[in-house]
């Protein structure tokens, strides 16, 4: 605090002293200290307004670059599930299945064990062990996402491969219904992988958001509980997720709109083959690794251009995602601005 | 009734041992990763690894110049980025509270900071790199600090909202007009916090590989040209730990473990200076 006085009372001491240097202030030094602060305000309104043309221009220039491939394949594009560079046949169905079921297998994983840690670190955890884990957890955040990809590879894929898929496929490859699922042949690699990476990827975000909204639930509501005789779970159950709920959907989303766009670990592990096949065990592709892994070979215009609006689709889908998610949060803080 | 309540005893016991499963469970994958860093990539590092250039498949080298790479792009990338975010933050926190502009900035803002990386890339492929027919040092710079922007923005328009307003109010009735108190007063107070904020920015970009991959590409050779593609840590991971060569394998290990405990420790610094050096929290 003492730290703290001191840079404020500097700040204040300069601007006093220079007051009283000056006795009275000329009319002509008023005026230049209004053109600053207009100058000042409307600099820094510039850069805010810069960040939004941010926006406009990444949609524009995916709209650009990917016009020949919207002219060409109109409607068509998101029907198809041709990929063949060398007759300039695309279409995107793969690539948007592939992204939205990894997606999909990590919020299914993901999104339980975000919310076991969340209750564990703001309901059981001891005061002194809260800081620690919770900055473990989020360090998972931290780790650069091609590490991820790496470590998926070479280290996850293959003990999967020998040890766990042999076993999904004896017990659920039989299933009446489900069964197609977990069919094929072991290899490690493929969209399952991807999505259990994806889903440890996006906990520590999951989790955090989780973990913000239970701390806003008001303690009298906890304590009421507790009054009446209820069980930490039956709290947490009854009193804090109701209260939460739309809070949690954002925390969730959040992670969905993570997990959409998220590359380099998907595409080490995702096999990039533009295949569409059910089996969760096949390899696929997702718009994000189809870019990352095809990109840079593309040199014919169809085929860059192909592969761009596949990217305008990934931004609009996450962006969708991403503003429902903050439209919940900003609805949840509202909601608490009311009643304090 | 003693069976119903040790029924709501059990099931709840059961769920808090869930939980702590979960915690667990988070702790293991951690704890797998570096385990799986250390042990692999520690036999990459060694004085060649920061002494020589990335070699041909075969032969003897280490990863200078891509660390060098990643280095200047990641330093340029936060000088262009940084005071784009703070002073967009600082209209937010000062002047935004009322009008459109702040809120919609604050609304896009959040979306650009989870917004895909790759996207990023793509825009500036579109951009600079088509234009220019060229990939380039610059153009990842670009990129990159496109990226430091949304995490520097949102952090400086948090930490001034936890200045006082009565410190405002202080600076106000000696007279002080509105630049001199933003720039001696709510920036000194606040001061801790942005920085904070830009080194995770910092945390941030250094492990991006996706907005590199089509805009500085990568470059087997040292290359301090800015106009020229340039090599950088995580392409080079990739192209690396990718191909089939043992030894290239071997060196990708080394500058994961290298970049690994580098944005680790990036983020636990920037913990560090938020705790103990931030007045406001």
């Amino acid at each position: 605090m003492d730290a703290f006085q001191n840079t404020i009372t500097e700040g204040v001491q300069t601007a006093a002293y220079q007051q009283a240097q000056a006795k009275t202030i000329p009319v002509a030094s008023l005026k230049r200290q209004y053109f600053y602060d207009l100058l000042f305000r409307n600099t820094t309104g510039f850069f805010a307004f810069l960040v939004l043309l941010l926006l406009l221009g990444i949609i524009a220039s995916l709209v650009w670059g990917g016009w020949l491939s919207i002219k060409t394949f109109g409607f068509g594009f998101f029907a198809s599930s041709a990929w063949n560079p060398v007759t300039g046949e695309f279409g995107a169905i793969v690539p948007i299945y592939g992204t939205l079921i990894t997606s999909f297998i990590a919020l299914l994983i993901g999104v339980p064990v975000s919310f076991g840690i969340a209750l564990f670190l703001t309901e059981l955890a001891p005061a002194w062990l809260r800081r620690p884990l919770g900055t473990a957890i989020e360090l998972l955040a931290g780790i650069p996402s091609i590490i991820y990809g790496m470590w998926g590879l070479f280290v996850f894929a293959p003990i999967f491969a020998d040890h766990v898929q042999p076993w999904l496929i004896d017990n659920f490859g039989t299933l009446p219904v489900a069964g197609f699922l977990f069919r094929g042949a072991p290899q490690g690699i493929g969209v399952l992988t991807a999505g259990i990476i994806l889903s440890i990827m996006i906990i520590p975000f999951i989790a955090s958001v989780m973990r913000d909204v239970f701390e806003l639930v008001p303690s009298l509501l906890k304590e009421s509980a507790y009054g009446l005789g209820a069980t930490t779970w039956e709290v947490m159950r009854h009193v804090v997720l109701p209260y939460t709920r739309v809070g949690v959907m954002g925390g969730i989303l959040l992670g969905l709109g993570r997990a959409l766009g998220e590359t380099m670990a998907v595409t080490f592990v995702i096999g990039n083959a533009h295949r569409l096949n059910f089996s969760l065990f096949a390899p696929g592709n997702s718009i994000a690794s189809a870019l990352a892994n095809e990109f840079t070979e593309a040199v014919e215009d169809i085929y860059s251009s192909a592969l761009i609006e596949l990217g305008l689709i990934l931004f609009f889908i996450t962006f969708c995602v991403l503003a429902l998610s903050k439209i919940l949060l900003l609805r949840l803080s509202r909601m608490e601005g009311k009643q304090a | 009734m003693t069976g119903l309540y040790r029924k709501r005893r059990i099931i709840n016991a059961f769920n808090l041992a869930v939980s702590m499963l979960a915690v667990l469970f988070g702790l293991f994958w951690l704890a797998w990763i570096l385990w799986t860093l250390v042990y692999a990539g520690i036999g990459a590092i060694d004085i060649t690894l920061f002494t020589k250039m990335t070699p041909p498949p075969g032969s003897d080298g280490g990863l200078l110049n891509a660390i060098s790479g990643s280095l200047i792009m990641s330093a340029l990338a936060t000088l262009i980025g940084t005071p784009i975010g703070v002073l967009a933050g600082t209209y937010l926190a000062e002047f935004g509270q009322r009008g459109w502009l702040g809120a919609a900035t604050r609304f896009i803002n959040d979306i650009l900071l989870s917004a895909p990386s790759i996207v990023i890339g793509l825009f500036i492929y579109a951009v600079y790199v088509v234009q220019l027919k060229h990939f380039s040092g610059w153009a990842g710079t670009f990129a990159l600090s496109l990226l430091v922007i949304p995490v520097v923005l949102k952090t400086t328009e948090n930490m001034l909202r936890l200045v006082p307003n009565t410190l405002r109010e202080a600076a106000a009735a000696l007279g002080a007009p509105q630049w001199r108190m933003v720039t001696m007063i709510t920036w000194r107070a606040a001061r801790a916090g942005i920085i904070t904020g830009i080194l995770l920015a910092v945390a941030r970009i250094s492990g991006e590989t996706a907005p590199l991959l089509f805009t500085a590409l990568n470059n087997q050779f040292w290359s301090a040209n800015m106009n020229a593609p340039m090599a950088n840590l995580p392409v080079v991971i990739f192209q690396f730990a990718m191909s089939p060569y043992a030894d290239w394998q071997q060196l990708a290990w080394g500058g994961a473990l290298l970049i690994t405990f580098a944005v680790l420790g990036l983020n636990i610094l920037a913990r560090v200076v938020f705790r103990e050096k931030n007045p406001l929290k």
